[in-house]
């Protein structure tokens, strides 16, 4: 099963580099541009079958190691 | 006593840290043995105090420090911390402190997205500690920075408890010792600098005492810090 995993700065912390794109694309002349966020993207591989213990699996993966809970927030999607 | 600076792969003030410390514990007058403790032991035997430097630890890959908090050294730091025992984390160290969670906060891309090399004045907040009792109440401190994440980011929930107890340990400042937006490099809040825990054993800071701690680097004022702890320690 493959995740996908999300990761991006929660909304009360200023993403400098979003805040940066945002300003480039003004610049090109895109005038609707309100927000940009960037965060990571991980994708995980794992051998198991089971939706559920997936699922249970990368939320632990996630809140130990992939996400900093102080300024970031994640979702993922399971692919099979 | 026994100082043990522990070393990850990516560390690279290590040895800045290794001959500041025993210098100055020579010069000191104080018998001390600094010696490195490699990230992978897990049973190093007991330090009077771990260090733990700056550098790109695991390239900075994840997050800075994401990945050093899970090396087997750092349970043995975090069993030695929960014992009320001495730790410094420096840059890089302070990144792995507030990752591990000894450390409230954490630490991310500067304001500017820069990567910021250079001398800046601090704001010591509080001189009854056992990192500052050589500073005098207030004293501004010259020390250099060198970090691209050093932007301090704690919930307004996390500040106030900071704030209220104590706990900031430096700000960027002026000069004249002033707090000011003007001055604060990357974007911390409330011009953050250093922190300590609550019992205010632990000390995270961005700036490097190390590269301030003679006066050939352009300042000594580092010495303050690592003297204040070593004569703490020998007390």
């Amino acid at each position: 099963m493959k995740a996908k995993i999300y990761v991006t700065l929660k909304q009360s912390v200023l993403d400098p580099q979003g805040k940066t794109v945002q300003r480039a694309l003004e610049q090109m002349n895109y005038k609707n541009v309100d927000s940009v966020r960037i965060g990571r993207f991980l994708e995980v591989e794992l051998n198991c079958d089971d939706e559920a213990k997936a699922a249970a699996q990368i939320e632990e993966m996630s809140k130990k190691l992939f996400v900093n809970p102080n300024i970031e927030q994640f979702r993922y999607e399971l692919e099979k | 006593m026994k100082i043990g600076i522990v070393v990850f792969p990516g560390s690279n003030c290590d040895y800045d840290c290794l001959t500041s410390f025993s210098r100055l514990a020579k010069e000191n007058g104080l018998t001390a043995e600094v010696g490195y403790v490699w990230h992978k032991e897990s049973n190093p035997g007991t330090f009077d105090a771990y260090v733990l430097p700056g550098g790109f630890s695991y390239g900075d890959y994840l997050r800075c420090g994401a990945i050093a908090r899970f090396s087997p050294i750092m349970e043995e730091v975090t069993a030695h911390a929960k014992k009320g025992r001495p730790v410094i984390g420096i840059c890089n160290g302070f990144q792995i402190l507030c990752e591990s969670g000894l450390l409230p906060g954490a630490l991310y891309m500067n304001r500017d997205l820069n990567f910021i090399c250079e001398h800046v004045y601090l704001r010591t907040e509080r001189n009854d500690t056992i990192f500052t009792s050589l500073c005098k109440s207030k004293e501004v401190l010259n020390i250099p920075i060198a970090h691209g994440e050093g932007n301090y980011y704690a919930d307004d929930e996390t500040l106030k408890k900071l704030e209220d107890e104590d706990l900031v340990a430096f700000r960027y400042c002026t000069g004249d010792g002033l707090v000011t937006p003007e001055v604060n490099p990357n974007g911390s809040r409330n011009n953050i600098a250093g922190i300590f825990n609550k019992e205010r054993t632990i000390l995270g800071m961005m700036p490097h005492p190390e590269r301030a701690a003679e006066p050939g680097l352009g300042s000594s004022d580092g010495q303050k810090i690592i003297v204040s702890l070593l004569k703490n320690i020998a007390k």
